[in-house]
């Protein structure tokens, strides 16, 4: 308590934003805002400010030690796992353009993706080890085999493709009747495999202690889906004639229907302080700028999909709306984990309503 | 695939042939001075290279900061005035009158601060008939809290699930250790870990320094570079029937080493004779298998809630959940895959 004769003309303080001094323990937040996005950028959450200790402010779990290049590959890896299903159903229907393109664009995102993957690594050169075990635990397990797997027939089909287009100047001699047999099956088996290049990455996110990932494990499947889907069929839109675009076209307005609605479930499914990561700063950004170019290219698409420059142009919106939910949830995770509250706060408030539900077995901390 | 949640033994259900009995720390923090020690042995047994450029962090006699991929002992360091004791108090006796497991009766009230000013102000030279005053001779003003962290080898080990390279694993002890030549540094098990313990090892050259005193003094070559590090539980001691590094140089014995079962039923009795002597913020952190992790391998006894420690009050291990989000994850791809098929089936127009 301060003796100011100031004291007296102070504005009362706010109920329940009242802090008692002198506890040890309790440091600022790092980034030195308010609860409630007291950065003036939002509204204030409508939560109670839960009663918050930390250790001097620092992290309790760590943040993962991803760059950028990994965020990338979250977007490349839904363009890419996107590409492959669209190119098969053109394989499928013979519309040989969506194919090509399509394909093509399979086997561009899977290697940069890839690329991106590796030289992320604390050791690169050891990125054959991801190939050591197959582990059901481990969805980077998975997901390494399920990106080989999708590569390999990518690559074939890719392949075939490029050697069509060079007028069949790729040096394959006798190889080159083998690629034409098998680019037909290594189109379908990318593709069996394209949706789960899309999902996997989400459950990579969701199986972690970061948590905004964490917390969206049962919407995040959806997002990341719906985000590939919107993407992978803007790209084709982006490089197909409009003729040959009518499915890349309604998998895009699929996708933005998909992907405005389990964000919104994911948003309000969240843990209100946790949520506040997605709303906030420059994932907060990154996230509403994401829905506004989703729902402006798919409106795009709807009404004007079968004009050549508008459809390029929706493309271009749905692969910019893609790749910005991808950077905005990853950067949204890495700020959570960076924040003690962001696992302080929800633990404890689960804690709790598991005590008041009359569950009082299965605390981490015990009288006795 | 192995258990995901509750209650097991680890190193069986690893599915080790020759299962040794499971071995963990019990870190007894009403006892510990802060003298780092263990942070020093640890470093020097485990050839660990310097964290950091020996700055102050400038908020308490702690400069370690936390545990990382070099620090596998960290003594957190808090000082606390009355009101957070008392609270403390509260939150401890809160604990206990939940009925939480293998509680025994209930304790008696806090000790009043006259009885205990007047066990204070007795001359130590006269001897008396009555047994030894064992109480603290703290002031009921401040105190301070002083607990060395380590990595809780957790039953259910958030690390050891999302590792794709098989680099961590479960040793014949139920310990968890990073296998430093076949990790490709992915940093999978850094997000996995609910307590923020193993990390991806940098030798600090990605932000260069520009602050005065550059490299104080010259450094041997960091090992491990890129790769997830955390305590071993001393592996290499324990294959010798040795005592880690840290539990056998600890002055107090506040860490204490030893089979697993023992170190639970030491921290139980320790924890009821605080309880008896009035000090109720007295708890135990870990030592229940019932909770999110299955139970750790390395229990605590602390003096107030586990986040005052940086410790999360209610870690949950990601992967009890992964059933569940396999499940999400299949029925999302399975509707992608319709959604292409509906775009096709709608023709060409």
């Amino acid at each position: 308590m301060t003796a100011s004769d100031y004291d007296s003309v102070r504005p009362p303080e706010p109920a329940g934003r009242r802090r008692r001094g002198g506890k040890g323990g309790r440091g600022p937040r790092p980034d030195g805002a308010r609860p409630g996005g007291g950065d003036g950028a939002r509204e204030a959450a409508m939560v109670p400010d839960a009663e918050f200790t930390s250790y001097y402010g620092r992290p309790v779990v760590k943040p993962v030690p991803w760059g950028p290049g990994i965020a990338a590959y979250l977007f490349l890896g839904g363009v890419a796992g996107g590409s492959a299903v669209l190119g098969a159903g053109a394989q499928l229907s013979g519309q040989l353009i969506l194919r090509r393109n399509c394909r093509l664009a399979a086997l561009g995102a899977v290697s940069i993706g890839a690329v991106a993957l590796v030289e992320d690594l604390g050791r690169p050169e050891r990125f054959v080890n991801m190939l050591r075990v197959i582990k059901l635990t481990s969805p980077m397990s998975l997901g390494s085999w399920i990106l080989t797997a999708f590569s390999g027939g990518a690559a074939v089909a890719g392949a075939a493709e490029a050697d069509r287009i060079t007028g069949q100047r790729l040096p394959l001699g006798p190889l080159r009747r083998v690629l034409r047999a098998v680019e037909g099956p290594a189109g379908l088996e990318a593709a069996a495999f394209g949706p789960l290049l899309a999902v996997y990455t989400a459950v990579l996110l969701a199986d972690t202690s970061t948590p905004t990932w964490n917390h969206a494990h049962d919407e995040l499947p959806f997002v990341f889906v719906s985000s590939a889907s919107l993407a992978s069929a803007g790209l084709a839109m982006v490089t197909t004639p409009v003729a040959e675009a009518a499915p890349a076209r309604r998998l895009a307005v699929l996708g933005v229907v998909g992907d405005l609605v389990a964000t919104q479930v994911m948003h309000r499914r969240m843990d209100p302080v946790v949520a506040e990561t997605l709303h906030d700063a420059r994932p907060g950004t990154m996230l509403r700028l994401s829905e506004a170019l989703a729902v402006a290219g798919g409106i795009g698409t709807l009404l004007g999909g079968r004009r050549r420059g508008i459809a390029a142009a929706s493309g271009l919106a749905l692969l910019a709306a893609s790749a910005l939910t991808r950077f905005g949830i990853f950067e949204a995770g890495i700020r959570s984990a960076k924040d003690p509250r962001y696992t302080i706060e929800p633990q404890k408030r689960r804690l709790a309503a598991r005590r008041a539900a009359g569950v009082t077995d299965d605390s981490i901390t015990t009288g006795g | 695939m192995p258990q995901l949640a509750g209650p097991t033994d680890p190193a069986a259900d690893a599915r080790w042939p020759d299962v040794k009995p499971r071995k963990g720390f019990f870190t007894d923090t009403s006892i510990c001075i802060g003298c780092k020690a263990c942070e020093v042995a640890c470093k020097e047994w485990n050839h660990n290279p310097r964290d950091g450029d020996l700055d102050l962090l400038g908020s308490s006699y702690d400069n370690t900061g936390a545990l990382g991929a070099s620090t596998w002992r960290h003594v957190a360091f808090i000082e606390q005035k009355r009101d957070r004791i008392e609270q403390a108090q509260q939150t401890g006796r809160a604990l206990v009158n939940l009925g939480m497991p293998g509680l025994g009766p209930p304790v008696p009230a806090a000790r009043s601060s006259a009885e205990s000013m007047a066990a204070e102000s007795m001359p130590p030279s006269i001897p008396t008939s009555t047994p030894v005053e064992t109480t603290p001779p703290d002031t009921d003003e401040f105190r301070w809290l002083m607990s060395s962290d380590v990595c809780k080898h957790c039953t259910h080990a958030g690390c050891l699930d999302v590792c794709p390279t098989g680099a961590l694993f479960r040793t014949e002890f139920g310990t968890v250790v990073v296998q430093a030549d076949v990790c490709n540094g992915c940093g999978t098990c850094v997000a996995g870990c609910p307590f923020g313990v193993i990390e991806r090892r940098t030798d600090g050259t990605a932000a260069p320094k520009t602050k005065r005193g550059e490299r104080k003094g010259e450094q041997p070559e960091v090992p491990n570079l890129g790769v997830a590090q955390k305590c071993t539980l001393c592996y290499d001691r324990l294959i010798d029937d040795e005592t880690p590094a840290c539990a056998k140089t600890c002055p107090t014995t506040s860490i204490k080493f030893g089979d697993h079962t023992d170190m639970v039923t030491q921290a139980k009795d320790r924890v009821a004779e605080l309880h008896a002597q009035g000090r109720t913020e007295a708890r135990l952190y870990g030592a229940n298998e019932l909770d999110g992790v299955g139970g750790t391998g390395s229990v605590f006894l602390l003096l107030d809630e586990p986040e005052v420690y940086g410790l999360p009050p209610d870690p949950r291990v990601p992967t009890a959940d992964l059933p569940r989000m396999f499940r999400q994850a299949g029925l999302a791809a399975a509707g992608m895959a319709t959604a292409a098929a509906l775009a096709f089936l709608g023709g060409r127009r």
